[in-house]
């Protein structure tokens, strides 16, 4: 315990200390989280344009125009303009969204409270992260402002094309380096992130919670903490190696004899292949950096609303750890197809399915938690429900893709778009709007309104299974990923109706979202008063006031003397027992 | 209970689309034809396990919806626990292997002698094809002599007599029924080869020279693609794979070209 003898503070006075550079992890917390919101909007419209062009390629935009009055001269849309709106809509998700808001959002602002903190390690590192983070997000959204445009490489930017320079083409200039120094700041703030989240966890947890009473959104943050540390270090040693590349004329990832655009390079003795596999280390942990947190959240969720113990809490955390140590071991499955030695395919083929496993033992265990419940379907259990449903259909696809022998056909087309976006992408979202919706009580001091809430996740549900199903069907139909258009192939025309699809059901489920916007800030200002435990939950984050008050529970830190999921036990009164409760 | 009803429909209508029709394109080779009968193995029993999963998840959202019963206390079950993280990691692990010996044949088969190989370039956005002529050797190449205008693209040297006879186009001609080594080459940055109707996919890397043994058995004209990201025309990267009954094939080989001339 390294901070209880520090005195209880007062809350800073002013609005810059309070709301902006402030070192309390609830303050920090929501500012992620806010970060996170714009982000996933300016990344979800960028989808929304890219989907348009994709079925209404010849159409010309004004807004295309406005936006990019060099790339969609006329309003049409050019390649490389939609391929830089490709690379940031990956980057901002994957970075911005996915791995902002379910850790360093929802995680700062409840870690501390669940385990009785006054805050997090280390605040003033924790305010740095934030920070750093904010500037990163900035840079990246300048990559578009540049001349050239932003990168047109993907958010996996492989070399050479990512390295050679503005040869390779608009946006591989500047854009590309601004879009490098973007993701190195943002694995510096990680890290610092990751340090500050085991401290917490490992220092300050109140009296009476032993790891084994920690609630699995705890563990969640535990074990991403710990996936961040290792994964985003070496992100950062790749982003560096890149940059050197690019600018200071070093041939890491460049091999002999490359002639890009007519023009002989001068590199020797790099690999584009040393790239792929540290960009994989880190890519393929990070898949469980947006994930893991999720299923902490859905495990609770489907507790509380169940009124019963999470099945197997054991198996589920041994399952977090497995995944989350397997997860280094798995990077090959990106690279079958690269030119690495086939021998070393099939044993990240076996690594890749074993990690299935764990996987299915949190369906298994959600599953098992429901059981014999008595489920009130809040709109926070409707969207942990729907994450159960779509982490079965995206974690199913995954099968296929892990054999060697069946990505030799289906790497890189929309199989694999359909895949990752199922698990990755939507799963962890539908994590999220069942945190906020279950944590907004107690962030904001108000209820979200349920009627909205309802709406969104129905419509959202829907709006995810018509916009990604139909992907893995023109996927198995051999669909390449990240072309501009469909024109110049035969075999794409057919594949029409099924984009058209696609994209009608994207823009709906884009503009859906807009349910939730009003719906957040309505209840923000006017939702109905929050009461301390609105969902009778047993946690230590429902001992406090809805909001609680700054450094939460101060001098009086509680004692914990029970698990975290005491539901329903025969023999009570109530139908819970919160963690700190005494026994009687 | 709407949640309950939409994930059954979302279910169904999921498992239909995917049998409504077959979205596999037609197969030309023996491994394109033992690749979709092991997909539909794959598919048939992801799909029973999905909609037993989905079926399951609806009848226990309509089954325990709260009705004022009281909840049932159970922390779990070890045994249970086991007996899935078992079941399922045998499954897996048998899908691991079973699949093996297709990945095996695909890229550990030997070189023969007698297999006819063809070197397959790809540079920004195009592709080019190289046959080594009647004397059966590739000629000496050099990046810097590169140059499409003057009709070398793969920067043969003139002053090597092995790369006199060197037949370069820009469609790959094979002949039906007999393995083919593609040698992979890039100068650029990563292209992939992809040909759906072969199901095989392999990336070409600067710096690298990637062997691939394929053989196709029906003749036609197949489309192919470019599966890489390698820029902003990566979607216009396409070239056609034309399978050549033998005798047309070696015909066509046999016809005489002039230095430079591009092969049709």
């Amino acid at each position: 315990m390294a901070s209880h003898t520090r005195e209880r503070t007062r809350q800073p006075h002013g609005f810059l200390r309070r709301y902006v550079f402030s070192t309390d992890h609830k303050v920090i917390g929501i500012q992620y989280i806010l970060l996170a919101i714009v982000a996933a909007l300016v990344g979800a419209g960028l989808s929304a344009l890219m989907r348009f062009h994709l079925s209404y390629p010849e159409a010309k935009v004004r807004l295309f125009e406005l936006l990019w009055p060099g790339a969609a001269s006329g309003g049409v849309m050019t390649p490389e303009l939609y391929l830089s709106l490709m690379t940031m809509h990956g980057t901002i998700m994957v970075f911005f969204v996915l791995t902002t808001a379910p850790q360093s959002g929802f995680g700062n602002f409840m870690l501390p409270l669940q385990i009785g903190a006054r805050d997090m390690a280390f605040p003033r590192l924790n305010m740095l992260s934030f920070w750093t983070t904010a500037l990163s997000f900035a840079v990246l959204c300048a990559a578009f402002f540049v001349e050239g445009g932003a990168p047109l490489s993907g958010w996996t930017a492989y070399p050479p094309l990512s390295a050679a320079g503005r040869i390779a083409g608009p946006g591989q200039g500047l854009g590309q380096t601004v879009w490098v120094l973007s993701i190195a700041l943002f694995s510096v703030a990680s890290l610092m992130s990751a340090i500050n989240f085991l401290a917490t966890v490992l220092d300050l947890r109140t009296d009476g919670m032993s790891l084994m009473r920690m609630p699995l959104t705890c563990w969640g943050w535990f074990v991403t903490a710990m996936i961040s540390l290792f994964a985003f270090a070496v992100l950062l040693a790749a982003g560096i190696l890149l940059l050197l590349d690019r600018e200071a004329g070093s041939s890491f990832f460049l091999p002999a004899g490359l002639v890009i655009n007519d023009q002989p390079l001068m590199n020797k003795g790099g690999s584009p292949l040393l790239f792929q596999h540290l960009f994989w280390f880190f890519g393929h942990p990070e898949v469980y950096i947006a994930i893991v947190p999720g299923m902490g959240v859905v495990s609770t969720v489907l507790s509380v609303f169940s009124r019963k113990p999470v099945f197997g809490y054991k198996a589920m955390v041994s399952a977090m750890a497995a995944i989350g140590l397997l997860g280094f071991l798995v990077w090959g499955h990106h690279m079958f197809i690269s030119g690495m030695n086939p021998y070393s395919a099939i044993a990240f083929s076996v690594v890749t399915l074993a990690i299935g496993a764990p996987s299915a033992i949190k369906t298994f265990n959600w599953l098992g938690t429901i059981w014999g419940g008595s489920l009130s379907l809040s709109t926070a259990m409707l969207f942990a429900l729907g994450f159960v449903s779509v982490f079965v259909s995206g974690g199913l696809t995954g099968i296929f893709l892990g054999q060697p022998a069946l990505d030799l056909y289906f790497h890189d087309t929309y199989f694999v778009v359909g895949h990752f976006h199922m698990i990755m992408g939507v799963a962890s979202v539908f994590a999220m709007f069942a945190a906020m919706f279950y944590w907004f009580p107690k962030m904001t001091g108000r209820m979200m309104n349920e009627t909205m809430g309802r709406f969104h996740f129905y419509l959202t549900f829907a709006g995810a299974y018509a916009i990604f199903i139909p992907m893995h069907l023109v996927g198995i139909a051999g669909n390449p990923r990240r072309y501009a258009d469909f024109a110049q192939f035969d075999f794409l025309r057919d594949m029409t109706p099924a984009h058209k699809f696609m994209t009608h059901a994207a823009l709906f489920t884009v503009l859906v979202q807009g349910i939730f916007i009003v719906n957040l800030i309505w209840s923000w200002r006017r939702g109905a008063k929050a009461p301390e435990n609105p969902w009778n939950a047993t946690t230590l984050e429902w001992a406090l006031p809805s909001p609680p008050p700054h450094e939460n529970f101060g001098e009086n830190a509680p004692e914990v003397r029970c698990g975290p999921y005491e539901y329903s036990r025969p023999g009570r009164q109530k139908d819970f027992r919160m963690q700190h409760e005494v026994e009687g | 209970m709407l949640l309950a009803g939409l994930v059954w429909v979302v279910a169904l209508l999921t498992a239909a689309s995917f049998v409504a029709r077959r979205w596999f394109p037609q197969a030309i080779s023996a491994h394109a034809a033992r690749f979709d009968s092991y997909f539909h193995v794959n598919l048939a029993v992801a799909g029973i396990v999905f909609l037993a999963a989905q079926f399951a998840l609806g009848i226990l959202i309509w089954r325990y919806r709260r009705r004022g019963q009281p909840a049932r206390y159970s922390e779990g079950d070890n045994r249970i626990e086991l007996l899935w993280t078992a079941a399922t990691g045998a499954l897996f692990l048998a899908a691991a292997i079973a699949s093996a010996r297709m990945w095996v044949d695909v890229h550990m088969a030997q070189p023969q002698p007698g297999d006819l190989r063809i070197e397959l370039a790809g540079k920004q956005f195009a592709w080019n094809v190289r046959y080594a002529g009647p004397d059966g050797r590739f000629g000496r190449t050099d990046p810097r002599l590169m140059n499409d205008a003057a009709g070398n693209p793969l920067g043969i040297d003139e002053k090597d007599p092995a790369g006199k006879d060197d037949i370069v186009g820009s469609v790959l001609r094979i002949p039906a029924g007999r393995p083919v080594v593609l040698l992979l080459h890039s100068h650029d940055v990563i292209h992939n080869f992809f040909v759906r109707e072969l199901r095989i996919k392999q990336d070409l890397v600067p710096g690298m020279e990637i062997p691939l043994r394929i053989q196709a058995d029906r003749p036609g004209e197949y489309e192919i693609a470019c599966a890489e990201l390698c820029g902003l025309g990566h979607h216009q990267m396409r070239s056609v794979l034309i399978v050549m009954p033998p005798a047309e094939f070696d015909q066509w080989m046999r016809t005489p070209r002039s230095w430079g001339e591009p092969a049709r």
